[in-house]
């Protein structure tokens, strides 16, 4: 561990601190007892910030502090879910079309192609419309996890095509281990460390979309998430009104858990190659 | 292998992804357990209060078939593909009816595809100019900061850098109208005036985004290049470093930045739709946010298809450029 922080970039480091920030918020200072921050009038309406409501109240007397937690909490157990579903899958697929090859392989890659090309946001826009604010977080979650499987199955394909050659694969197989054997017992521990950095870049996207459904009116209308709780404050003209304390939180929030999440990704892709010695 | 049969190939490959996603959103809205025609209905007798049942049965019907609900799924299926695809019929618009969808749409898509590609295009090139001087003096201070800004840029949800573009620039500076209105009258200057007026923060906010990502990418891929053998032979041989930097690094790495290109469209799309509906820029975003909020589901539909075609097509012309660029492709 000690070696592991000594041999970290800047930017893992940078990054490992602003998400294990943002995963203590949500998964720990989250659970301190708290009113729902949810119900209308707890509190009166447009404080300013104070020791009692360190981010003032909004102008439905909700606490502005307390509601960001909870958003916090959401976003990330919504990205978490996708990314997780997003990988299962992508890891199969990818591993599957790398080395079945021919037909299958096509077909499964032509799929994989149009999920990677087309529009995602326009889609999500259709089925989240036809459940319109009905859906609970594992329902979203799903929706989103359409389409955050076919860029790791990408990448997890060729990964497989490039290990298929390699010795080591050979020498598995020919000392008479199944394929399923192989592909779990030498290939799944490489996909695996490939796959971290997809998983993260998924919890990213999956965030980024549900927030961007939620200023379309479109994420479930019971869900505090970062993307419900800026576009609540727009709703309610927090930008006319100037109540920055309210419209400004899920913002700052959001783009540094992003900029954090980023720099995690990019400083482990660097730390792996750097461990693979370039 | 041929460029005619490389040509062939893609060309399938474009038809298919069309097919693909085509097929996949005719399936959704089948496949939810809510209907679009009873959701509507309700909406009718909330408004209207109680109906006689004949009465009923007919508008049900007449509402089956403009929502291309009639017949047998297969039926359905083929009249959606060849309507759809073929003729861009999608029905009439069911919040401004009877106008059909793809007359709406036709009138809107320009904005969009302007302001999407031009500011796609725009952050690719300025992006990757930027990061190539990045890349290949990677040891100056001013890389360093380039590439810093562009990693706390680029992450950020495009609707968010266009709200805190708009809460500073709209809200706080008034500089730019809150929400962009276009003068279709009053004569072609005054039309181009306002068009720009009302572009110009969505533009800027989809090239912040855009180009961060091509600043990292190329910044990444062009300090590659630069430490490769043939780049210090060229030093050895004396070769200015501006020539080095264009023709040698630059060369070998804008390559890789055109098929990304091709593969960041559907994304940059994305980010135009979120960018209209904060900005209020009258594009196929603002139509979908409109068609969302009064359940047009053809209207929703529709411009997914056109969406989906679009994309696809802008996504073969950057793949038939590659070849171009790239003397060493052999087609396979």
């Amino acid at each position: 561990m000690k070696r592991f922080w000594k041999n970290a970039n800047f930017r893992l480091k940078a990054g490992i601190i602003m998400t294990a920030f943002f995963l203590f918020l949500g998964f720990v200072v989250y659970y301190f007892p708290h009113v729902d921050p949810f119900t209308y009038n707890t509190y009166r309406g447009k404080l300013p910030p104070s020791l009692e409501h360190p981010l003032g109240t909004t102008s439905m007397g909700q606490d502005v502090f307390w509601l960001l937690m909870e958003a916090i909490h959401n976003s990330l157990l919504i990205g978490l879910i996708v990314a997780t579903i997003g990988t299962v899958v992508g890891v199969f697929v990818g591993l599957v079309a790398g080395f079945s090859g021919g037909v299958l392989d096509r077909v499964l890659m032509v799929v994989t192609d149009t999920f990677v090309v087309v529009p995602s946001l326009p889609i999500l826009v259709l089925m989240t419309s036809l459940m319109k604010g009905s859906t609970t977080i594992i329902v979203m979650a799903l929706v989103l996890g359409v389409f955050a499987w076919a860029w790791p199955s990408r990448q997890i394909r060729s990964l497989a095509l490039s290990l298929k050659e390699r010795d080591f694969i050979h020498t598995a197989w020919f000392s008479g281990e199944g394929t399923m054997q192989v592909v779990v017992t030498e290939i799944l521990p490489y996909a695996l460390t490939w796959s971290l950095s997809n998983f993260m870049n998924a919890t990213l996207a999956a965030i980024a979309s549900e927030s961007s459904l939620a200023v379309l009116g479109l994420s479930p209308a019971n869900l505090i998430s970062l993307g419900n709780m800026i576009q609540w404050a727009r709703e309610r003209n927090a930008i006319f009104t100037r109540q920055w304390f309210w419209i400004g939180p899920p913002i700052v929030a959001t783009v540094l858990l992003f900029i954090g999440l980023f720099l995690l990704i990019t400083g482990y892709n660097d730390y792996l190659s750097m461990k693979r010695g370039r | 292998m041929k460029f005619t049969k490389y040509l062939g190939l893609r060309l399938l490959t474009w038809a298919l992804t069309i097919w693909i996603g085509v097929t996949f959103i005719f399936f959704i809205p089948r496949l939810f357990p809510s209907d679009p025609v009873e959701t509507m209905i309700g909406q009718i007798q909330s408004r209207s209060g109680q109906m006689d049942p004949l009465e009923m049965e007919m508008l049900r019907r007449s509402l089956r078939v403009q929502f291309g609900l009639d017949g047998s799924l297969w039926e359905q299926y083929l009249s959606f593909l060849w309507k759809g695809l073929l003729r861009f019929e999608f029905g009439p618009s069911l919040m401004s009816f009877p106008t059909p969808v793809g007359e709406i749409i036709r009138t809107y898509l320009p904005y969009t595809l302007v302001l999407t590609l031009t500011s796609t295009l725009l952050a690719w090139i300025i992006g990757n100019f930027i990061g190539l001087q990045a890349g290949f003096r990677k040891h100056k201070r001013s890389s360093k900061i380039m590439e810093g800004i562009a990693i706390c840029i680029y992450p950020i949800p495009y609707f968010i850098v266009a709200l805190v573009l708009q809460i500073v620039f709209a809200f706080i500076l008034g500089w730019f109208p809150l929400q962009a209105t276009i003068f279709t009258f009053g004569g072609t200057a005054a039309f181009i005036r306002s068009l720009i007026r009302a572009s110009l923060l969505p533009a800027i906010s989809l090239l912040l985004v855009g180009t961060g990502w091509w600043i990292i990418s190329m910044k990444s891929l062009s300090s590659t290049v630069a430490e490769e053998d043939f780049v210090l032979f060229a030093r050895y041989r004396g070769i200015p470093e501006g020539k080095i930097g264009r023709s040698y690094v630059m060369r070998n790495s804008i390559i890789t930045q055109v098929t990304a290109l091709a593969m960041s469209l559907g994304g940059a799309f994305n980010g135009s739709i979120m960018t209209e509906i904060i900005f209020g820029y009258p594009g196929v975003g603002s139509l979908i946010q409109k068609a969302v909020l009064q359940s047009d589901y053809n209207m929703i539909l529709g411009c997914i298809t056109i969406s989906i075609v679009a994309i696809a097509t802008a996504t073969l012309i950057v793949d038939l450029i590659y070849p171009l660029i790239d003397p060493r492709i052999r087609y396979n």
